[in-house]
């Protein structure tokens, strides 16, 4: 390989490092911000405390994954230049993350879907040839393990509850189970990430995942929706009309007050 | 040492004005005043048990509303780290609320009951978080000024004769000083940016000041409760003492930020360490109090949606435990 075929292989691989790891940073801010809608609202103290430290935990990750992705894009940006000002299209969450919290059942069941997804991820990532995304994600699979304990015993305990409780996280999963199409969809980024040994492949994931889900639906008695196929992917730019809404609310200072420090 | 049960006290194991309870009341105040700690088995007056209700169960609802007011920014922090920051604050009142319900049940009332009186509007919490947090400065002012404040009135119960209410407190000082110092960084920040955030700022610190400066209750000539809880030391400084140290301290942290503070009158004393200050409105504290506050009627109809929208979770959370129970029974 020419010196020149190296240089353009490295630049194509940093590309898709780059949109990688806004993917993964982008989920984590966009849940992180969801659930930080939460706080003083919670059905009690002990979930308030509980949604505020998934909350603390997903923008703690979402700034490392950030500020590795702009380093890599090389641009000057930061983290908040990313959080802040960047439109809809260009934020490349998973669109499940962006979905409005609705009521306990709602987030509890959104939170279960992507916890058990990170667990993956991040467990592949946590032995990827870039040590500095392996660093960050065995930090982040310490607290997605708890995450995943908080959401996956609640979502027990309400599908195993009362009737009421049953129907509304059946309700729940039935409303949002479409999105989890996304989750091991993988594309050119995958390919890439996925064959430079930076990221597992979403292929050998997805199995775990759905034995995890079902295990968990299981001991919950509440049934897993028929898959569906849905191809508007939040991590390609398309999204829901849900996320404007939510960076209108979140980047108003920054929009308000371009080049103020805070 | 003099204990007892908890379930055998109270009011039935006092016939007032007893030689009996003379003598069990003379050696309370005798540990009190020996500044012994008083523990949840140990005997003490009813009248302090429940001066110690109000004020422990007060202090949590503070802490629980506290999160409304600052949490309305938890959504539209300017920076990812501010944003982190509040979120761990606010998280921080909500462990604190934790502590304090805790803390109260140790003296026989549950926090369910606690939180019935809050919600019927029976139980009262501070004032201070019945006015709006408007802009991201006041984020800044409620940590400096808020919590600053909060600081000065919860130092000394750190000592207070009760023990868990002192334990609590000790830890609650610990992470309050973190939040002002964050307070105060936030002001700084501001202080020291754009012409608009340095406006931003004062205009928040105009809003804050004497609303903050009311926070140490009225003047020791009204403060009712004042002389009784001295002397239980659940109290160990009168309102004005606190508040003439909390202007103190505070008066020349603002000359630092560079902000005004809105009392014309405000000039430091020839000769001496204390501030001088202009007249409180105390008529404006009080229409608060009565509910007539800006944001009295939003703060409590949030707690009550919470708890109200929150049931059907709570109730499946116990049927969960209940089937649990059943099915572990059956299998034994």
């Amino acid at each position: 390989m020419s010196g020149a075929d190296a240089q353009t292989n490295t630049e194509a691989s940093n590309d898709a490092r780059l949109r990688y790891l806004l993917r993964l940073g982008d989920t984590s801010l966009v849940l992180g911000q969801r659930l930080g809608e939460w706080v003083g609202h919670s059905p009690a103290l002990e979930e308030d405390l509980g949604l505020a430290n998934l909350a603390l935990d997903l923008v703690g990750q979402a700034r490392l994954l950030l500020t590795y992705a702009a380093e890599i894009e090389g641009k000057g940006r930061d983290e908040d230049a990313l959080a802040f000002f960047r439109d809809a299209p260009q934020f490349t969450n998973l669109t499940l993350a962006e979905q409005p919290n609705g009521d306990f059942a709602q987030t509890m069941v959104r939170q279960f879907l992507i916890d058990a997804w990170q667990l993956e991820i991040y467990e592949g990532l946590a032995s990827s040839t870039d040590t500095r995304l392996a660093a960050i994600a065995t930090k982040a699979l310490k607290e997605t393990r708890y995450h995943f304990r908080f959401s996956s015993s609640w979502l027990v305990r309400l599908g195993d509850g009362t009737e009421e409780s049953h129907r509304r996280a059946q309700n729940a999963i039935d409303g949002v189970w479409r999105f989890t199409d996304e989750l091991f969809a993988a594309d050119e980024v995958d390919e890439q990430m996925a064959a430079a040994g930076v990221a597992p492949r979403l292929t050998d994931l997805q199995p775990r995942w759905s034995a995890r889900i079902d295990e968990v639906l299981r001991e919950a008695t509440l049934r897993r929706p028929a898959n569906v196929s849905y191809q508007w992917h939040g991590k390609r730019g398309v999204h829901t009309e849900h996320l404007g809404h939510m960076l209108t609310e979140m980047q108003h200072l920054q929009r308000t007050y371009p080049g103020a420090q805070w | 040492m003099y204990t007892q049960a908890l379930d055998s006290l109270g009011k039935d194991c006092l016939p007032g004005g007893s030689a009996d309870s003379a003598a069990l009341e003379a050696r309370f105040q005798a540990r009190v005043d020996a500044d012994e700690k008083i523990e949840p088995k140990d005997w003490m007056p009813d009248a302090y048990r429940q001066t110690l209700i109000r004020q422990i169960s007060q202090h949590a609802h503070s802490e629980i509303v506290g999160m409304l007011p600052e949490g309305n920014w938890i959504t539209r922090a300017p920076t990812l780290r501010r944003k982190a920051v509040l979120i761990a604050k606010v998280q921080d009142e909500g462990g604190h609320g934790m502590y304090l319900y805790s803390a109260a049940e140790t003296l026989g009332i549950s926090r369910e009951q606690m939180i019935e009186q809050l919600l019927a509007g029976t139980a009262k919490y501070s004032s201070i978080f019945n006015y709006p947090t408007l802009t991201w400065a006041d984020i800044g002012a409620v940590g400096w000024l808020v919590d600053g404040a909060a600081i000065m009135n919860q130092i000394p119960i750190c000592r207070c004769s009760y023990g868990p209410y002192a334990r609590a407190m000790v830890r609650i000082c610990k992470e309050e000083s973190f939040h002002q110092r964050q307070g105060f960084e936030i002001m700084l920040a501001l202080a020291r940016g754009t012409p608009e955030q340095h406006q931003m700022a004062q205009d928040a610190l105009n809003r804050w000041w004497w609303p903050s400066i009311m926070m140490f209750g009225p003047s020791d000539t009204e403060s009712k409760h004042t002389a009784q809880s001295m002397r239980w030391k659940i109290k160990r400084f009168t309102n004005d003492e606190l508040r003439q140290k909390f202007i103190d301290i505070t008066a020349p942290q603002a000359e630092f930020l560079g902000l005004r503070i809105p009392d014309a009158q405000l000039r430091k004393e020839e000769g001496s360490e204390h501030y001088h200050f202009g007249t409180i409105d105390w008529s404006e504290f009080q229409a608060v109090l009565k509910g007539n506050g800006p944001c009295n009627r939003e703060r409590l109809e949030a707690r009550r949606s919470a708890h109200d929208d929150g049931r059907w979770v709570r109730e499946a959370a116990a049927a969960h435990a209940e089937k649990q129970r059943a099915r572990t029974a059956k299998a034994a």
